[in-house]
């Protein structure tokens, strides 16, 4: 039980950190700062950011103050443990030879959680192929992401789509085609400026796709017209196995909206890309057209599953961003350091999300895959009621023919 | 000689190409720009259409019949006029639709009646404003995206097959798009490879994806509005040279509520002897075609396919059964085409057992479009070849 109503914690600087917490290992070189913790779980307290944590372009970030509470905070972290055990038994599945591709986020779980947590559910997303946290975060179960992974007929698209086409409400994917998913969600943001409603759309791309010549092509229709839409990029550092250093004349992906406004924002840090989210949630939809962000993160495996990640980056290097910058340990240490749950109320909660994603996983192996019938592999090539009378199968007698 | 006079009109009505509003070469009546067309095989000029639409007034209000001519160009913009009227997530996007009232004229007048949200001008930037598209339509608006013409489309062609048409089956059915692309394909007069090429064998082999090609006015406004309607991807393939040709419609064609089903060929011309399939303008020439074959007794059926995608093979196996022989006439390249297509789904249908000779493709020839007319003319198809291609299934001298 938390027994202190006003409690100012200050994480120490870089130098003293060592010794002010020595169970802490990492060193975070930013510094957050509580207004006070209070007693009640949903009571309002303000985390003030640190101001290394963001970097703007021909933008003034009106405030580095999260309002936050103490159950957000645990929701947050829940998330994020959660979004990492799903891609971790995805990444043992795979191993089992139960999966056959796909590209895991772990590392960028701060990404995902900290925009969901700044939208609204009438607010829309957009990414490419990294997108199982999206998923979840936007409503889609645990089961049902693995499912389709797996194949499976309960996953969300049926089994039809796999890793790389999953949808949600609102939640437009989950893209195979570097960079394509950039002008589809300004197209998204433009028809909530069309139907005058006030929500923004987030469309993300990596380091890699943000030099494809279709991005540039959105950003300049998104600042003519002024749509609300969020160009994101997820910065890992590594396009595949090119470093953004090589792909890149110029790596600040938040400046290369040129004429667009820019925020860069430590994707590490799960409350900075809640802040950051939010601002640019607030911005795009408030008349000023578009924002360009960039999420600073890391991703510990490689490209996909079949790119082992370390004939392109040294082991030392994913060693050192999993030891100093971790998402998933840095939130936990502020809840700890700022009283906001005890050590034993956290490994409660991780062995309750790791029961819980067992038992998805489980659920999820145990569903049968799509029948190996032609009633379900010529299904949705068309609007149901409106397909076109035959498609032809692997020779005429293989035919399919929809009814009227 | 009479070819020699339709070469100085021709010669005459180049030079007015360059200019957007020049005097009409002559009052516009409903016969006589399809007689003009069946004299004279030498592709037309595509401005001369511009120019008739200067010259509007001057056309008759009304023929024998009940029947009024309207230009595919005029049909085309009832079209759009008419399902943006009806549906307020109807909206027009691409290059010069605005303000310059369409690049050839199609949507003339959109602007000023439904405003700069709804009649929306685009930076060149076709996979940008492609995609935009896309993703208008996937949240449930209901884009007509049009391309300047369908080359340009090339630099979007991901966004159309992989954002679009797979991604209603690779999300299970739960993300349907309903995007309309429509623009010229295939051949103009003069503007050589990289502004003539056919994409209908290339969209019409993408399972997601329908594809619809008009001749006449009347398919032009009843496909238009179907394929609007419809709530799949749907490629509506027009023709710069069939913008200014008028035909005459009925009243039923003239009335908001006509659609056309997409799917359904018609038989513009019925006959026994030979069977002339085809789509979009060589509809035109296979109907001279037909006329020709007439005066030497050769009774000719002519098919308007009206879609590529799905293709109307059942009326094919019905007309062939009927007169046992068969060509197909389209204008994209040979290989891997649309005559190609023709053939092997006859050969998998009982048709194959009612062919008296082996099917006749009539193609465009296998060349990047050459520039000069001389050489242009070969590139394409023309009555004389369809003529040819139909007395060589009759086992006749030609």
């Amino acid at each position: 039980m938390l027994s202190t109503v006003f409690k100012s914690v200050r994480l120490a600087s870089t130098g003293s950190r060592a010794l002010a917490r020595p169970f802490a290992a990492r060193s975070l070189a930013t510094e957050a700062v509580v207004s006070h913790m209070p007693e009640e779980m949903d009571a309002p307290f303000t985390v003030t950011l640190p101001a290394e944590a963001f970097e703007t372009y021909m933008l003034d970030l009106p405030s580095y103050e999260l309002t936050t509470s103490k159950a957000e905070l645990i929701q947050m972290y829940k998330d994020m443990v959660t979004v990492r055990r799903m891609e971790t038994a995805a990444d043992a599945l795979y191993k089992a030879k139960k999966i056959r591709g796909f590209h895991l986020s772990i590392g960028e779980e701060a990404i995902a959680v900290g925009i969901e947590h700044a939208i609204t559910p009438d607010d829309q997303v957009i990414t490419a192929y990294r997108c199982h946290g999206f998923a979840y975060m936007r409503g889609a179960s645990v089961k049902k992401i693995l499912a389709e992974l797996m194949g499976r007929s309960e996953g969300v698209s049926f089994g039809k789509g796999g890793s790389m086409h999953i949808f949600a409400p609102n939640f437009f994917g989950g893209n195979g085609i570097v960079g394509a998913q950039v002008p589809v969600g300004a197209g998204l943001a433009f028809a909530k400026h069309y139907l005058g409603l006030p929500h923004t759309t987030f469309a993300l791309y990596g380091d890699g796709a943000a030099n494809q010549g279709q991005v540039f092509e959105a950003y300049n229709m998104a600042k003519l017209w002024k749509l609300p839409c969020v160009f994101a990029c997820e910065n890992n550092k590594y396009g595949m196995g090119t470093s953004a250093a090589r792909s890149s004349a110029l790596t600040e992906y938040h400046k290369r909206g040129q004429y667009i406004p820019g925020l860069k924002v430590d994707g590490m840090d799960v409350l900075a890309c809640k802040l950051a989210s939010s601002f640019a949630r607030e911005y795009t939809t408030t008349g000023n057209g578009p924002l360009v962000m960039e999420y600073s993160t890391y991703r510990y495996g490689g490209h996909s599953m079949s790119d082992p990640g370390t004939t392109y980056r040294t082991r030392e290097e994913i060693q050192r961003m999993r030891s100093t910058h971790d998402p998933v340990t840095g939130l936990r240490d502020r809840l700890t350091s700022w009283g906001v749950i005890s050590e034993e109320e956290l490994k409660a909660v991780d062995k309750e999300i790791r029961a819980y994603v067992e038992k998805e996983v489980a659920e999820a192996e145990a569903s049968p895959p799509p029948e190996a019938s032609p009633d379900v592999l010529f299904q949705d090539v068309y609007i149901k009621g409106t397909e076109i009378p035959v498609l032809r199968g692997r020779i005429p007698d293989e035919n399919y023919t929809f009814e009227k | 000689m009479a070819s020699i006079a339709a070469a100085k009109r021709l010669l005459v009505k180049r030079s007015f190409s360059s200019s957007p509003i020049a005097p009409a070469a002559k009052s516009v009546n409903s016969g006589a720009s399809r007689m003009m067309l069946r004299k004279n095989p030498i592709p037309i000029v595509g401005q001369r259409a511009a120019m008739r639409m200067v010259d509007l007034g001057a056309r008759s209000a009304s023929t024998s019949g009940g029947t009024t001519p309207l230009t595919v160009r005029d049909a085309l913009n009832q079209a759009m006029a008419e399902e943006m009227e009806r549906d307020e997530t109807v909206f027009l996007m691409g290059e010069e639709v605005a303000q310059y009232n369409g690049a050839y004229k199609i949507s003339r007048g959109l602007l000023d009646k439904f405003g700069d949200k709804r009649v929306v001008d685009t930076p060149i930037t076709e996979a940008g404003f492609t995609g935009l598209c896309v993703g208008a339509a996937l949240a449930g608006l209901k884009p007509i995206c049009e391309f300047m013409t369908f080359n340009f489309a090339m630099q979007a062609i991901d966004q159309i097959i992989n954002s679009g048409a797979k991604t209603f089956y690779m999300s299970g059915g739960t993300q349907p798009c309903n995007v309309t692309f429509r623009g010229p394909n295939g051949a103009a007069a003069g503007v050589a490879a990289q502004h003539s090429q056919d994409y209908s064998a290339w969209y019409g082999s993408i399972p997601g994806l329908k594809v619809v090609s008009p001749y006449s006015a009347e398919d032009a406004k009843g496909l238009l509005k179907a394929s609007i309607r419809d709530p799949n991807v749907t490629i509506f393939l027009e023709n710069e040279i069939m913008y200014g040709e008028s035909f005459d419609v009925s009243e039923e064609v003239l009335s908001p509520d006509f659609v056309i089903p997409i799917g359904k060929a018609k038989i513009e011309r019925a006959g026994t002897d030979v069977t002339l399939v085809s789509h979009s303008r060589n509809v035109e020439f296979c109907l001279q075609a037909a006329e020709s074959l007439a005066k030497e007794n050769i009774s000719a059926e002519v098919i308007n396919l009206r879609s590529i995608k799905p293709m109307d093979v059942p009326a094919i196996v019905k007309s062939v059964k009927k007169t046992n022989r068969l060509v197909s006439v389209d204008s994209g390249y040979p290989a891997f085409g649309f005559g190609s297509e023709i053939c092997a789904q006859i050969m998998e249908t009982e048709a194959f057992d009612y062919l008296d000779a082996p099917v006749e493709r009539v193609t465009g020839a296998e060349v990047p479009t050459p520039y000069a007319a001389e050489l242009e003319t070969f590139a394409f198809p023309v009555p004389e070849v369809i003529i040819k291609a139909a007395k060589k299934t009759l086992y006749l001298p030609y």
